[in-house]
């Protein structure tokens, strides 16, 4: 079997793998799935193969290397990287080379772990299910090729899927991990809001916004977390809460813990096989010795109006800096400033970042500020109070992670509101900041997969993954190989 | 005669001015308001710059405390309420010189409200009362060149911290506008949280008018006035424009709410090209920054910590040391010759002659070389002395002035540059009878009329003594000697 990272790990420690054979593992097993998936924007092959050759020489010079030395990860299109490009998935970045490393990314490289690829996305993070990538084109399931693999992160989350022993840097607005995890079998985690520094993250929705993985397993996504969690001084809203050894807690057993099931997670014209695996999922918790109540949320049905609200008023500010003056895309010949900005945003940006753009500048316009985002910050704070007082209750909530499983390119793209739809049950965890961790919990009859859900109390992201990884213990949904893969 | 005139034009009947002044003031902190980079004027452009000023995607804004400190002081000093919680918020518009976009300002939760600035104009003592002060970034600089259709822009500027100070709309003459322009700016030098330099653009100003039939209480169409770079330029500009007001009501007219630019070459403000757009900002608070709790310790804290303000140092110098109004006045509208006083009379205990001295002849020299007291080369030792020595009879007052200049940039004691200048004043009894009664002999005539209680006579024939002395004789000596003798 393929080795996971912790495997590669322990094997580059121990001197069985070099870091050059597991960089070359890497490209090998991303050069094999990239023709049918179309999951990276670029390879980073010069540079990750220069410095796995010089973490090889540390190593061979006995030197202290870092905790996750040789192990390739990749990083989502809107995540800053000093190599190569990053673009979020907009021509209005095309060529963008950012000055800086994210956090996220020093953290990772500096114990050691090397930057394979930049991976696929929804343009800034907007959309379901990666079809509205400007710069690539879809992402393709690994599952079933005609499918969508989810977004925004559907380049990440198609790799984590298809391929072993990689770390996958996602993000999360409103479900942007979670979902396309779901659909393609993978395990997504969104920590705690502020638990990973958003420095260097391409600002979507700001206070929606948070990093995380996507993996094979909830074990792995403890591994990644220990090493990208914690306060920054460069990010104001990181937390100061101190950080744990994940994947030495999720080993902690799970008998007595109680998990609530909110009834407003199984709505109206939700997949009956969604619905169904789902409850079998919950049912193995039961068998582990997890108490299951039933609980309410009963805000649940405004999370998707307030979400779509928030973010666009937030992405309509936060992008107003893409506007061909300073960097980026820039229109040719313009006729004075206003023609620079406004031929610049309209050639640069696709049709969703408009809308949302449109939909964001108009809820803040003076007038309807109060009717519609001042509205939507209110029903957030219910959203936030639903959860703090089930989780007086129980230690989790668990859900389903999408009312639906992977729907074929080209269903729902034109019509917005059947897209935005599928995020109803991830948006809250963005909206009350809570972690959320999505992982396998079966297939449909058509063999496509089916995610289950856990959220956690805020900054309780290990006892959330200790659950997740007690399920994959006791299941093997988890390691099931799609049919498209390079391992 | 015609710059008085047009200072108090604002009182004219039938209308009064009412005006309200927007003040932009950058704190001197020694890095930006949201990152890293270094807060400093005139480097080459764009060298003071990072991702977080650039506005670069992916990169976030973190709040200089040092910047809340200043903007705090500020509003304590003003006597404002200081916000026991704020926040940041986003103003959202469009311009080259601003990368993201969006400046990070205060919207409806500003750092200060209220307060207010005590202003003296003549001898009225008036409190303008203040809106608000908030904290936010200042943008970069559009250069634009002169000879092609290029423009250039500078982003040194980019995120310095700046406050803005909002009057209610108080003043009532384009004087009073000027005077409380002043009091801020040297509330700010007392503070020390700004350079106040309005050349530089520290301290910049935009101004609010419209008049009213005198004695309304009425707020009517006003029009704003941007680009005023310096204190003459706020009250001419004022000036011009009511007047300006002031004939279009007379002719019946209504004044239309509009932003004027001010021409200094030709003194006259025209209205900024283009139509005017009602801006909607779209303001919303920066999901980047947390909301900021100022606890009330520490808000105390920096209030123990205020250093003694203009006001206050302007009475304490007339009560305490019984300067006039007009000593006090010069003295405490420059801190550091203020200091400089101080400290010169704790040296030597006598207020009037050494803040003579300080008002005179050390202001002048801060005037002739354009440097600060502290870089004139004297000391408030060395001063203190020298006004020891004049009224120690060492020096003549008259011949102290030639000492002064000696002193400046020199080692040397006073006593050995009065030496080496031959510049020690007379007061050997001997000596100075011989000259009293060669003076006496030769000016029979005065003499007769001080005998006849002429008493203007004694300076004639003491100045006669100091001419024959080369003004080195102690004219107090010589006075007593004149009136012995001409009494015998």
């Amino acid at each position: 079997m393929t080795p996971g990272v912790l495997e590669v790990c322990d094997a580059i420690r121990s001197g069985k793998l070099s870091a050059a054979e597991s960089v070359a593992e890497a490209f090998r097993q991303l050069k094999r799935v990239e023709p049918a998936l179309q999951a990276t924007s670029q390879l980073l092959e010069e540079t990750a193969l220069a410095r796995a050759a010089e973490i090889d020489r540390q190593l061979g010079r006995g030197e202290e290397v870092g905790r996750l030395a040789g192990v390739p990860f990749t990083a989502k299109d809107n995540i800053c990287t000093r190599e190569g490009t990053t673009t979020a998935g907009s021509r209005i970045l095309e060529n963008y080379r950012a000055p800086y490393d994210a956090t996220v990314v020093e953290r990772l490289q500096k114990e050691g772990a090397i930057c394979v690829a930049k991976t696929n996305m929804d343009e800034f993070g907007m959309g379901s299910s990666t079809e509205n990538s400007g710069t690539v084109g879809p992402t393709k399931n690994p599952w079933k090729t005609t499918h969508v693999p989810g977004g925004s992160s559907g380049g990440a989350a198609a790799l984590a899927a298809s391929t072993r022993g990689m770390l996958h840097l996602g993000s999360d607005t409103g479900g942007s991990i979670r979902q396309p995890a779901a659909y393609c079998g993978a395990t997504g985690l969104k920590p705690t809001y502020g638990r990973v520094s958003r420095y260097g993250l391409l600002a979507f929705a700001s206070s929606l916004d948070q990093i995380g993985v996507l993996q094979a397993s909830a074990l792995e996504c403890a591994c990644a977390l220990s090493v990208i969690a914690g306060n920054d001084p460069m990010d104001s809203t990181s937390a100061d809460e101190p950080t744990r050894d994940y994947a030495n807690e999720v080993e902690h057993g799970v008998e007595g813990l109680k998990i609530g099931v909110p009834h407003e997670y199984f709505p109206e014209g939700i997949d009956p096989e969604v619905s169904e695996r789902a409850r079998e999922g919950i049912e193995t918790f039961r068998k582990l010795g997890v108490e299951i109540h039933e609980v309410s949320l009963p805000h649940t049905p405004y999370a998707n109006p307030t979400y779509v609200l928030i973010s666009a008023a937030e992405a309509s500010s936060n992008l107003a800096r893409y506007d061909g003056v300073h960097y980026g895309y820039r229109a040719s010949a313009p006729r004075g400033v206003i023609d620079l900005y406004s031929r610049s945003r309209v050639e640069g940006f696709g049709p969703e970042v408009k809308r949302r753009i449109m939909v964001g500048n108009f809820v803040l316009s003076a007038g309807y500020y109060d009717a519609f985002y001042n509205k939507a910050c209110k029903v957030r704070q219910l959203i936030r109070q639903d959860f703090d007082k089930v989780f007086r209750e129980v230690d989790a909530v668990i859900c389903p992670t999408s009312p639906v499983t992977a729907f074929p390119i080209g269903e729902r793209i034109d019509d917005p509101l059947k897209l935005y739809a599928v995020d109803a049950l991830t948006v809250p965890a963005n909206l009350a900041s809570v972690p959320g961790v999505s992982f396998p919990c079966g297939f449909t009859r058509d063999k496509l997969p089916v995610g289950l859900q856990i959220y956690g109390r805020l900054f309780e992201d290990g006892k959330m993954l200790r659950l997740a990884h007690a399920f994959q213990k006791a299941t093997s949904h988890h390691l099931t190989p799609p049919p498209v893969r390079g391992f | 005669m015609a710059e008085q005139e047009s200072k108090q034009i604002g009182k004219v009947a039938p209308f009064e001015a009412v005006i309200g002044l927007e003040v932009h003031v950058q704190l001197n902190t020694r890095t930006k308001m949201f990152c890293g980079c270094e807060n400093r004027f005139g480097a080459e452009p764009n060298t003071l710059v990072c991702p977080v000023c650039l506005g670069h995607p992916g990169s976030l804004p973190v709040i200089n405390k040092k910047a809340i400190e200043c903007s705090v002081t500020v509003g304590l000093a003003c006597g404002c309420d200081i916000a026991g919680s704020t926040k940041f918020d986003r103003k959202n518009y469009y311009y080259p010189d601003l990368p993201k976009n969006y400046q990070i300002s205060q919207y409806d939760m500003p750092l200060c409200k209220g307060g207010g600035v005590l202003i003296h104009v003549g001898e009225e003592e008036r409190r303008i009362r203040l809106t608000r002060i908030h904290l936010e970034e200042d943008a970069g600089k559009n250069i634009h060149s002169e000879t092609e259709p290029e423009s250039w822009v500078d982003l040194n500027r980019t995120g310095v911290p700046l406050l803005e100070i909002v009057s209610e709309p108080d003043l009532r003459t384009p004087e009073e506008a000027g005077a409380y322009l002043r009091m801020l700016r040297l509330i700010m030098l007392y503070l020390g949280v700004s350079d106040g330099n309005m050349e530089e653009g520290s301290l910049r100003c935009d101004v609010n008018v419209s008049i009213r039939p005198s004695g309304s209480e009425q707020l009517e169409t006003r029009t704003e006035i941007k680009n005023l770079n310096s204190f003459t330029n706020v009250e001419k500009a004022l000036a011009h424009e009511i007047r300006r007001q002031v004939k279009v009501r007379s002719q019946g007219e209504e004044i239309v709410q509009q932003t004027l630019l001010f021409d200094p070459e030709r003194g006259e403000t025209r209205a900024m090209r283009g139509k005017e757009e009602a801006h909607d900002y779209r303001y919303l608070p920066d999901p980047d920054l947390a909301p900021l709790k100022l606890g009330e310790e520490w808000v105390e804290g920096l209030r123990a910590t205020l250093p003694e303000l203009p006001i206050a140092k302007y009475e304490r110098f007339q009560e305490s040391f019984g300067l006039s109004a007009y000593l006090a006045g010069i003295l405490h509208r420059d801190p550091a010759l203020a200091a400089f006083f101080e400290e010169s009379v704790q040296l030597y205990n006598k207020p009037q002659p050494v803040a003579n001295w300080v008002v005179n002849a050390v202001l002048e020299e801060t005037h002739t070389r354009g440097r600060p007291v502290s870089e004139i080369g004297l000391s408030p030792q060395r001063l203190a002395e020298l006004v020891r020595s004049i009224d120690e009879g060492k020096v003549s007052n008259q011949k102290a002035r030639d000492v002064f200049k000696a002193l400046l940039g020199n080692e040397k004691g006073v006593e050995e540059v009065i030496k080496s200048l031959g510049l020690e004043q007379i007061s050997d009894d001997s000596l100075l009878k011989e000259v009293v009664e060669e003076v006496i002999k030769a000016h029979p005539g005065p003499v007769d009329d001080v005998r006849q209680g002429k008493k203007n006579s004694i300076n004639f024939l003491v100045g006669q003594v100091m001419k024959r002395t080369r003004g080195q004789a102690n004219p107090g000596m010589v006075m007593k000697m004149i009136e012995k003798s001409v009494g015998e």
